[in-house]
Protein backbone atom coordinates (compact mmCIF):
# COMPACT_ATOMS: atom_id res chain seq x y z
CA UNK A 1 0.00 0.00 0.00
CA UNK A 2 1.37 3.35 -0.87
CA UNK A 3 2.12 5.72 1.52
CA UNK A 4 -0.20 8.20 -0.20
CA UNK A 5 -2.96 6.10 -0.17
CA UNK A 6 -2.55 5.40 4.01
CA UNK A 7 -2.60 9.51 4.00
CA UNK A 8 -6.00 9.64 2.01
CA UNK A 9 -7.75 6.55 3.97
CA UNK A 10 -6.36 8.80 7.46
CA UNK A 11 -7.85 11.95 5.71
CA UNK A 12 -11.46 10.00 5.70
CA UNK A 13 -10.67 8.90 9.44
CA UNK A 14 -10.53 13.04 10.16
CA UNK A 15 -13.72 13.38 8.52
CA UNK A 16 -15.55 10.88 11.06
CA UNK A 17 -18.25 11.89 13.45
CA UNK A 18 -18.93 14.84 10.99
CA UNK A 19 -21.66 16.22 8.04
CA UNK A 20 -19.94 16.79 4.46
CA UNK A 21 -22.43 19.63 2.92
CA UNK A 22 -23.24 20.03 -0.76
CA UNK A 23 -22.32 24.01 -1.54
CA UNK A 24 -22.73 25.47 -4.82
CA UNK A 25 -21.32 28.79 -3.77
CA UNK A 26 -18.77 30.28 -1.66
CA UNK A 27 -21.14 32.01 0.22
CA UNK A 28 -23.09 28.68 1.16
CA UNK A 29 -19.36 27.34 1.71
CA UNK A 30 -19.13 29.58 4.81
CA UNK A 31 -22.24 29.33 5.94
CA UNK A 32 -21.81 25.31 5.78
CA UNK A 33 -18.31 26.09 7.67
CA UNK A 34 -19.96 28.24 10.70
CA UNK A 35 -23.21 25.72 10.44
CA UNK A 36 -20.21 23.07 11.56
CA UNK A 37 -19.42 20.79 8.57
CA UNK A 38 -16.24 19.26 8.14
CA UNK A 39 -15.98 19.22 4.82
CA UNK A 40 -18.19 20.25 1.61
CA UNK A 41 -18.61 19.21 -1.62
CA UNK A 42 -18.55 21.66 -4.33
CA UNK A 43 -20.58 21.58 -7.30
CA UNK A 44 -22.77 23.51 -9.96
CA UNK A 45 -25.75 22.12 -8.97
CA UNK A 46 -27.35 20.08 -6.08
CA UNK A 47 -28.83 16.93 -6.54
CA UNK A 48 -32.29 17.95 -6.79
CA UNK A 49 -32.04 20.68 -9.05
CA UNK A 50 -29.66 17.98 -11.32
CA UNK A 51 -32.93 15.85 -11.25
CA UNK A 52 -35.06 18.63 -12.34
CA UNK A 53 -33.32 20.42 -15.11
CA UNK A 54 -31.84 16.97 -16.65
CA UNK A 55 -29.36 16.77 -19.40
CA UNK A 56 -26.10 15.55 -18.75
CA UNK A 57 -24.82 16.78 -15.84
CA UNK A 58 -20.93 17.18 -15.68
CA UNK A 59 -17.78 18.31 -13.13
CA UNK A 60 -18.33 21.67 -11.94
CA UNK A 61 -16.31 24.83 -13.23
CA UNK A 62 -13.00 24.90 -11.96
CA UNK A 63 -13.11 28.47 -11.11
CA UNK A 64 -16.39 27.92 -9.19
CA UNK A 65 -14.05 25.66 -7.40
CA UNK A 66 -11.32 27.49 -6.59
CA UNK A 67 -13.45 30.01 -4.98
CA UNK A 68 -14.83 27.79 -2.55
CA UNK A 69 -11.10 26.74 -1.74
CA UNK A 70 -10.43 30.14 -0.62
CA UNK A 71 -13.19 30.37 1.32
CA UNK A 72 -13.37 27.85 3.99
CA UNK A 73 -10.55 26.14 5.44
CA UNK A 74 -12.13 22.65 6.31
CA UNK A 75 -11.64 20.26 3.11
CA UNK A 76 -13.30 20.95 -0.17
CA UNK A 77 -14.50 17.87 -2.50
CA UNK A 78 -15.77 17.73 -5.67
CA UNK A 79 -17.56 15.65 -8.31
CA UNK A 80 -16.41 13.87 -11.32
CA UNK A 81 -18.16 11.65 -13.71
CA UNK A 82 -17.73 7.82 -13.40
CA UNK A 83 -15.13 6.49 -15.56
CA UNK A 84 -14.27 10.11 -16.58
CA UNK A 85 -10.29 10.06 -15.54
CA UNK A 86 -9.62 13.29 -17.27
CA UNK A 87 -12.17 15.36 -15.01
CA UNK A 88 -10.36 13.60 -12.25
CA UNK A 89 -7.01 14.61 -13.57
CA UNK A 90 -8.39 18.32 -13.81
CA UNK A 91 -9.50 17.96 -9.88
CA UNK A 92 -6.31 16.45 -8.89
CA UNK A 93 -4.18 19.62 -10.63
CA UNK A 94 -6.42 21.92 -8.75
CA UNK A 95 -5.68 20.11 -5.34
CA UNK A 96 -9.06 19.04 -4.58
CA UNK A 97 -8.90 17.23 -1.24
CA UNK A 98 -11.00 14.48 -2.53
CA UNK A 99 -12.83 13.31 -5.95
CA UNK A 100 -15.99 12.26 -5.56
CA UNK A 101 -16.70 9.74 -8.48
CA UNK A 102 -20.08 10.23 -8.43
CA UNK A 103 -23.49 8.87 -9.84
CA UNK A 104 -25.17 11.73 -9.62
CA UNK A 105 -23.56 13.15 -12.76
CA UNK A 106 -24.16 11.49 -15.92
CA UNK A 107 -21.71 8.65 -16.13
CA UNK A 108 -18.56 9.14 -19.07
CA UNK A 109 -18.42 5.48 -18.75
CA UNK A 110 -20.80 2.61 -18.48
CA UNK A 111 -18.07 0.24 -17.98
CA UNK A 112 -15.33 1.06 -16.47
CA UNK A 113 -14.75 3.27 -13.06
CA UNK A 114 -11.55 5.72 -12.97
CA UNK A 115 -8.53 3.64 -12.01
CA UNK A 116 -7.51 5.69 -8.45
CA UNK A 117 -4.43 4.07 -7.96
CA UNK A 118 -3.01 5.99 -10.65
CA UNK A 119 -3.82 8.98 -8.50
CA UNK A 120 -2.37 10.80 -5.16
CA UNK A 121 -5.56 12.35 -4.62
CA UNK A 122 -8.15 10.73 -2.39
CA UNK A 123 -11.55 9.35 -4.08
CA UNK A 124 -14.90 8.55 -2.18
CA UNK A 125 -17.08 6.39 -4.34
CA UNK A 126 -20.82 5.25 -3.40
CA UNK A 127 -21.85 1.87 -3.53
CA UNK A 128 -25.22 0.21 -2.17
CA UNK A 129 -23.60 -3.23 -1.06
CA UNK A 130 -20.64 -4.58 0.26
CA UNK A 131 -19.51 -6.08 -3.10
CA UNK A 132 -20.02 -2.42 -4.91
CA UNK A 133 -17.94 -1.01 -1.94
CA UNK A 134 -15.01 -3.66 -2.04
CA UNK A 135 -14.59 -3.05 -6.02
CA UNK A 136 -14.45 0.32 -5.58
CA UNK A 137 -12.30 0.26 -2.88
CA UNK A 138 -9.83 -2.14 -5.26
CA UNK A 139 -9.74 0.49 -8.10
CA UNK A 140 -8.62 3.06 -5.29
CA UNK A 141 -11.61 4.40 -3.46
CA UNK A 142 -10.14 5.35 0.45
CA UNK A 143 -13.57 6.24 1.22
CA UNK A 144 -17.55 4.69 0.84
CA UNK A 145 -20.02 6.08 1.30
CA UNK A 146 -23.78 4.20 0.61
CA UNK A 147 -25.38 5.77 -2.12
CA UNK A 148 -29.14 6.24 -1.45
CA UNK A 149 -31.04 8.23 -3.83
CA UNK A 150 -29.57 11.56 -4.44
CA UNK A 151 -32.01 14.89 -4.42
CA UNK A 152 -34.77 13.08 -3.20
CA UNK A 153 -34.98 13.94 0.15
CA UNK A 154 -36.29 10.12 0.75
CA UNK A 155 -34.15 7.90 3.21
CA UNK A 156 -35.61 4.82 2.09
CA UNK A 157 -32.56 3.29 -0.36
CA UNK A 158 -29.89 5.49 2.50
CA UNK A 159 -31.54 3.06 4.57
CA UNK A 160 -31.80 -0.19 2.60
CA UNK A 161 -27.96 -0.03 1.07
CA UNK A 162 -26.36 0.86 4.07
CA UNK A 163 -28.76 -2.36 6.22
CA UNK A 164 -27.19 -4.41 2.84
CA UNK A 165 -23.80 -3.70 3.42
CA UNK A 166 -23.76 -4.14 6.95
CA UNK A 167 -24.97 -7.38 6.44
CA UNK A 168 -22.82 -8.57 4.26
CA UNK A 169 -20.16 -7.67 6.40
CA UNK A 170 -21.60 -9.44 9.22
CA UNK A 171 -22.10 -12.35 6.82
CA UNK A 172 -18.55 -12.13 5.74
CA UNK A 173 -17.47 -12.24 9.13
CA UNK A 174 -19.59 -15.43 9.80
CA UNK A 175 -18.00 -17.55 7.28
CA UNK A 176 -15.10 -20.24 7.75
CA UNK A 177 -12.08 -19.26 6.43
CA UNK A 178 -12.28 -21.69 3.70
CA UNK A 179 -15.44 -20.33 2.49
CA UNK A 180 -13.84 -16.67 2.05
CA UNK A 181 -13.13 -17.99 -1.52
CA UNK A 182 -16.25 -18.60 -3.03
CA UNK A 183 -17.47 -15.50 -0.90
CA UNK A 184 -14.90 -13.34 -3.32
CA UNK A 185 -16.28 -14.48 -6.43
CA UNK A 186 -19.47 -13.97 -5.54
CA UNK A 187 -19.01 -10.49 -4.73
CA UNK A 188 -16.69 -10.15 -7.62
CA UNK A 189 -13.73 -8.79 -5.76
CA UNK A 190 -10.80 -9.58 -4.58
CA UNK A 191 -10.07 -12.90 -2.01
CA UNK A 192 -7.74 -10.15 0.21
CA UNK A 193 -10.56 -7.67 0.67
CA UNK A 194 -12.93 -10.00 1.98
CA UNK A 195 -10.14 -11.66 4.49
CA UNK A 196 -9.56 -8.36 5.60
CA UNK A 197 -13.34 -7.59 6.41
CA UNK A 198 -13.68 -10.93 7.77
CA UNK A 199 -10.62 -10.69 10.15
CA UNK A 200 -11.32 -6.75 11.27
CA UNK A 201 -15.37 -7.12 10.71
CA UNK A 202 -15.80 -3.75 8.86
CA UNK A 203 -14.77 -2.04 5.99
CA UNK A 204 -11.37 -1.16 4.95
CA UNK A 205 -12.13 2.71 4.89
CA UNK A 206 -14.37 4.78 6.68
CA UNK A 207 -17.95 4.86 5.59
CA UNK A 208 -20.64 8.07 5.47
CA UNK A 209 -24.17 7.39 4.62
CA UNK A 210 -25.79 9.76 1.54
CA UNK A 211 -28.42 10.42 -0.30
CA UNK A 212 -31.64 11.42 0.92
CA UNK A 213 -30.51 12.84 4.11
CA UNK A 214 -33.16 15.73 4.94
CA UNK A 215 -33.80 15.96 8.90
CA UNK A 216 -31.61 15.53 11.80
CA UNK A 217 -33.69 12.32 12.67
CA UNK A 218 -32.22 11.26 8.98
CA UNK A 219 -28.89 11.36 9.70
CA UNK A 220 -29.48 10.49 13.42
CA UNK A 221 -31.16 6.94 11.93
CA UNK A 222 -27.88 6.59 9.54
CA UNK A 223 -25.48 6.67 12.43
CA UNK A 224 -27.36 4.14 14.81
CA UNK A 225 -27.05 1.88 11.53
CA UNK A 226 -23.46 2.31 11.79
CA UNK A 227 -22.85 4.92 9.26
CA UNK A 228 -19.45 6.73 10.40
CA UNK A 229 -21.06 10.50 9.06
CA UNK A 230 -22.88 12.08 6.88
CA UNK A 231 -23.09 13.85 3.32
CA UNK A 232 -26.32 16.00 3.12
CA UNK A 233 -27.10 17.48 -0.82
CA UNK A 234 -29.84 19.05 -1.02
CA UNK A 235 -31.27 18.81 2.05
CA UNK A 236 -29.78 21.55 3.40
CA UNK A 237 -30.26 24.59 0.86
CA UNK A 238 -33.14 23.42 -0.52
CA UNK A 239 -34.65 23.39 2.98
CA UNK A 240 -36.41 26.91 4.28
CA UNK A 241 -33.91 27.77 7.06
CA UNK A 242 -30.74 26.46 5.70
CA UNK A 243 -28.09 27.36 8.66
CA UNK A 244 -30.72 26.34 11.40
CA UNK A 245 -31.05 23.07 9.56
CA UNK A 246 -27.48 22.42 9.00
CA UNK A 247 -26.47 23.35 12.75
CA UNK A 248 -29.27 21.03 14.03
CA UNK A 249 -27.69 18.13 11.45
CA UNK A 250 -24.47 18.64 13.15
CA UNK A 251 -25.21 18.33 16.54
CA UNK A 252 -27.39 15.15 15.61
CA UNK A 253 -24.78 12.95 14.10
CA UNK A 254 -22.51 13.82 17.13
CA UNK A 255 -25.44 13.22 19.46
CA UNK A 256 -26.99 10.55 17.14
CA UNK A 257 -28.50 8.38 20.22
CA UNK A 258 -30.00 11.50 22.63
CA UNK A 259 -33.21 11.59 21.62
CA UNK A 260 -34.50 13.98 23.82
CA UNK A 261 -31.47 16.56 22.16
CA UNK A 262 -32.62 15.29 18.62
CA UNK A 263 -36.57 16.21 19.16
CA UNK A 264 -35.24 19.94 20.73
CA UNK A 265 -32.54 20.03 17.63
CA UNK A 266 -35.94 19.24 15.48
CA UNK A 267 -38.29 21.65 16.93
CA UNK A 268 -38.85 24.91 14.42
CA UNK A 269 -36.73 24.11 12.01
CA UNK A 270 -39.18 25.20 9.31
CA UNK A 271 -39.96 23.78 6.18
CA UNK A 272 -37.72 20.50 4.89
CA UNK A 273 -36.81 19.96 1.59
CA UNK A 274 -40.07 18.86 -0.79
CA UNK A 275 -39.02 15.37 -1.32
CA UNK A 276 -40.03 12.96 -3.37
CA UNK A 277 -41.05 9.47 -3.23
CA UNK A 278 -39.11 6.40 -4.49
CA UNK A 279 -42.46 5.47 -7.05
CA UNK A 280 -42.43 8.89 -8.44
CA UNK A 281 -38.87 9.10 -9.47
CA UNK A 282 -38.03 8.58 -13.27
CA UNK A 283 -34.39 8.54 -12.93
CA UNK A 284 -32.66 6.06 -10.38
CA UNK A 285 -29.10 7.50 -10.30
CA UNK A 286 -27.70 4.64 -7.29
CA UNK A 287 -28.58 2.35 -10.50
CA UNK A 288 -25.31 4.32 -12.65
CA UNK A 289 -22.15 2.16 -12.10
CA UNK A 290 -21.44 -1.27 -10.20
CA UNK B 1 -6.53 6.49 35.44
CA UNK B 2 -9.26 8.04 33.73
CA UNK B 3 -8.93 9.85 30.39
CA UNK B 4 -11.98 11.68 28.81
CA UNK B 5 -11.77 11.91 25.01
CA UNK B 6 -13.62 14.76 23.53
CA UNK B 7 -15.48 12.75 20.78
CA UNK B 8 -17.65 15.51 18.97
CA UNK B 9 -16.00 14.73 15.99
CA UNK B 10 -12.76 13.28 13.92
CA UNK B 11 -10.49 10.20 15.31
CA UNK B 12 -11.34 10.09 18.53
CA UNK B 13 -11.89 6.43 18.24
CA UNK B 14 -8.64 6.03 17.37
CA UNK B 15 -7.63 8.08 20.45
CA UNK B 16 -9.99 5.97 22.90
CA UNK B 17 -8.32 1.98 21.27
CA UNK B 18 -4.65 3.53 21.97
CA UNK B 19 -5.46 4.65 25.51
CA UNK B 20 -7.33 1.71 25.95
CA UNK B 21 -4.75 -0.77 24.48
CA UNK B 22 -2.58 0.78 26.86
CA UNK B 23 -4.58 0.14 29.78
CA UNK B 24 -6.05 2.71 30.34
CA UNK B 25 -10.00 3.64 31.04
CA UNK B 26 -10.71 6.03 28.44
CA UNK B 27 -14.24 7.78 27.65
CA UNK B 28 -15.97 9.48 25.16
CA UNK B 29 -16.98 13.27 25.52
CA UNK B 30 -20.08 14.02 23.83
CA UNK B 31 -22.11 16.43 25.95
CA UNK B 32 -21.86 17.88 29.53
CA UNK B 33 -23.21 14.97 31.54
CA UNK B 34 -20.20 13.20 30.42
CA UNK B 35 -17.58 15.00 32.45
CA UNK B 36 -20.39 14.99 35.79
CA UNK B 37 -17.17 12.53 37.42
CA UNK B 38 -13.69 13.21 37.90
CA UNK B 39 -11.34 12.01 35.30
CA UNK B 40 -7.50 12.64 35.04
CA UNK B 41 -7.00 13.25 31.23
CA UNK B 42 -7.99 14.87 28.81
CA UNK B 43 -7.67 14.33 24.69
CA UNK B 44 -8.57 16.69 22.00
CA UNK B 45 -8.62 14.52 18.54
CA UNK B 46 -7.55 14.72 14.95
CA UNK B 47 -10.87 16.21 13.11
CA UNK B 48 -11.98 19.71 12.41
CA UNK B 49 -11.41 22.25 14.84
CA UNK B 50 -14.18 24.45 13.50
CA UNK B 51 -16.65 21.85 13.52
CA UNK B 52 -15.80 20.96 17.21
CA UNK B 53 -15.26 24.70 18.40
CA UNK B 54 -18.50 25.10 17.23
CA UNK B 55 -20.31 21.91 18.92
CA UNK B 56 -18.28 22.99 22.31
CA UNK B 57 -20.33 26.11 22.72
CA UNK B 58 -23.65 24.58 21.53
CA UNK B 59 -23.52 21.09 23.78
CA UNK B 60 -22.29 23.96 26.89
CA UNK B 61 -18.70 22.19 26.93
CA UNK B 62 -16.79 25.28 26.23
CA UNK B 63 -16.78 26.58 30.00
CA UNK B 64 -16.43 23.80 31.91
CA UNK B 65 -13.71 22.32 29.60
CA UNK B 66 -11.57 25.36 29.82
CA UNK B 67 -11.80 26.01 33.35
CA UNK B 68 -10.41 22.70 34.16
CA UNK B 69 -7.40 23.12 31.65
CA UNK B 70 -7.05 26.13 33.09
CA UNK B 71 -6.91 24.97 36.37
CA UNK B 72 -4.14 22.04 35.56
CA UNK B 73 -6.33 18.87 33.89
CA UNK B 74 -3.20 17.61 32.05
CA UNK B 75 -4.27 17.47 28.08
CA UNK B 76 -3.08 16.05 25.44
CA UNK B 77 -3.74 17.82 21.56
CA UNK B 78 -3.44 16.51 18.35
CA UNK B 79 -3.65 18.18 14.91
CA UNK B 80 -6.80 19.54 15.53
CA UNK B 81 -6.64 19.68 18.88
CA UNK B 82 -3.23 21.99 18.50
CA UNK B 83 -5.53 24.36 16.97
CA UNK B 84 -8.03 24.56 19.77
CA UNK B 85 -5.56 25.25 22.43
CA UNK B 86 -3.59 28.07 20.40
CA UNK B 87 -3.83 31.41 22.06
CA UNK B 88 -3.89 32.51 18.71
CA UNK B 89 -4.20 31.52 14.90
CA UNK B 90 -1.85 32.72 12.12
CA UNK B 91 -5.16 33.64 9.69
CA UNK B 92 -6.74 35.59 12.35
CA UNK B 93 -9.72 33.55 13.49
CA UNK B 94 -10.74 33.72 17.24
CA UNK B 95 -8.95 31.19 19.32
CA UNK B 96 -10.79 28.60 20.79
CA UNK B 97 -9.77 27.72 24.53
CA UNK B 98 -6.60 30.17 23.66
CA UNK B 99 -4.93 28.31 27.11
CA UNK B 100 -1.20 27.98 25.36
CA UNK B 101 1.04 30.51 24.43
CA UNK B 102 1.70 29.40 20.89
CA UNK B 103 0.40 31.08 17.36
CA UNK B 104 -0.52 28.35 14.87
CA UNK B 105 -0.87 28.26 11.15
CA UNK B 106 -3.86 25.62 9.75
CA UNK B 107 -3.16 24.03 6.92
CA UNK B 108 0.38 25.36 7.38
CA UNK B 109 1.41 22.11 4.76
CA UNK B 110 -1.61 22.95 1.94
CA UNK B 111 -4.29 20.52 0.75
CA UNK B 112 -4.63 16.83 1.13
CA UNK B 113 -1.78 16.54 -1.70
CA UNK B 114 0.50 18.58 1.08
CA UNK B 115 0.06 15.47 4.02
CA UNK B 116 2.93 12.95 4.52
CA UNK B 117 4.44 10.84 6.88
CA UNK B 118 7.99 11.21 8.43
CA UNK B 119 10.08 9.91 11.39
CA UNK B 120 11.70 12.61 13.00
CA UNK B 121 12.40 13.46 17.05
CA UNK B 122 10.08 13.78 19.94
CA UNK B 123 11.28 14.88 22.78
CA UNK B 124 14.67 13.51 21.72
CA UNK B 125 12.77 9.82 20.91
CA UNK B 126 12.53 8.86 16.64
CA UNK B 127 9.12 8.92 16.19
CA UNK B 128 6.74 7.85 13.59
CA UNK B 129 4.54 11.41 12.46
CA UNK B 130 2.00 11.49 10.22
CA UNK B 131 0.79 14.95 9.35
CA UNK B 132 -2.54 15.12 7.62
CA UNK B 133 -3.40 19.03 6.55
CA UNK B 134 -1.19 19.66 9.48
CA UNK B 135 -0.97 23.01 11.27
CA UNK B 136 2.24 24.19 12.83
CA UNK B 137 3.28 26.31 15.43
CA UNK B 138 4.44 29.79 14.02
CA UNK B 139 5.50 31.12 17.44
CA UNK B 140 6.13 29.66 20.49
CA UNK B 141 5.91 31.91 24.49
CA UNK B 142 8.77 31.79 26.61
CA UNK B 143 7.42 28.79 28.88
CA UNK B 144 6.60 26.76 26.11
CA UNK B 145 9.16 24.05 25.48
CA UNK B 146 9.12 22.80 22.09
CA UNK B 147 9.42 19.00 21.56
CA UNK B 148 9.73 18.46 18.20
CA UNK B 149 10.90 20.76 15.33
CA UNK B 150 10.73 19.28 11.68
CA UNK B 151 11.83 20.61 8.67
CA UNK B 152 12.64 23.78 10.54
CA UNK B 153 8.87 23.85 11.86
CA UNK B 154 8.25 23.56 15.16
CA UNK B 155 5.40 20.44 15.42
CA UNK B 156 5.09 19.53 19.13
CA UNK B 157 5.31 21.94 22.24
CA UNK B 158 4.08 21.40 25.95
CA UNK B 159 3.30 24.13 28.27
CA UNK B 160 3.14 22.84 32.00
CA UNK B 161 -0.41 20.88 32.14
CA UNK B 162 -0.68 21.51 28.03
CA UNK B 163 0.84 18.83 25.10
CA UNK B 164 0.17 19.59 21.46
CA UNK B 165 1.15 17.81 18.27
CA UNK B 166 0.71 18.69 15.04
CA UNK B 167 0.68 15.23 13.98
CA UNK B 168 -1.47 12.06 15.00
CA UNK B 169 0.44 10.02 17.26
CA UNK B 170 -3.23 7.96 17.28
CA UNK B 171 -2.64 6.46 13.68
CA UNK B 172 0.78 4.87 14.58
CA UNK B 173 1.74 1.76 16.27
CA UNK B 174 4.40 4.50 18.27
CA UNK B 175 3.44 4.81 21.98
CA UNK B 176 5.95 7.81 22.55
CA UNK B 177 3.68 10.86 22.62
CA UNK B 178 1.35 8.82 24.77
CA UNK B 179 4.20 7.76 27.65
CA UNK B 180 5.02 11.67 27.40
CA UNK B 181 1.24 11.99 28.40
CA UNK B 182 0.78 9.62 30.77
CA UNK B 183 3.75 10.43 32.91
CA UNK B 184 2.27 14.00 32.90
CA UNK B 185 -0.90 12.66 34.34
CA UNK B 186 1.02 10.23 36.94
CA UNK B 187 4.49 12.00 38.15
Amino acid sequence: MSGQYQLNKELAQMLKGGVIMDVTTPEQARIAQEAGACAVMALERIPADIRAAGGVSRMSDPQMIRSIQDAVSIPVMAKCRIGHFVEAQILEAIEIDYIDESEVLSPADDVYHVDKTQFRVPFVCGARDLGEALRRISEGASMIRTKGEPGTGDIVQAVRHMRKMNAGIRKVVSLREDELFEEAKQLQVPYALVKQVHDEGRLPVVNFAAGGVATPADAALMMQLGAEGVFVGSGIFKSGDPKKRAAAIVQAVTNYKDAKLIADLSAGLGEAMVGINEQEIELLMAERGK
Amino acid sequence: MRIGVLALQGDFAEHISKLTSLGIDAFEIRKLSDISNRFDGLVLPGGESTVMKKLLHALGLFNPLKNLISDGLPVLATCAGMILLAKSLEDGEAPCFGTMDITVKRNAYGRQLGSFRCVDKFNGIPTEMPFIRAPYVKKAGKSVDVLSVHDNRIVAVRQQNQLAAAFHPELTADNTVYNTFIEMITK
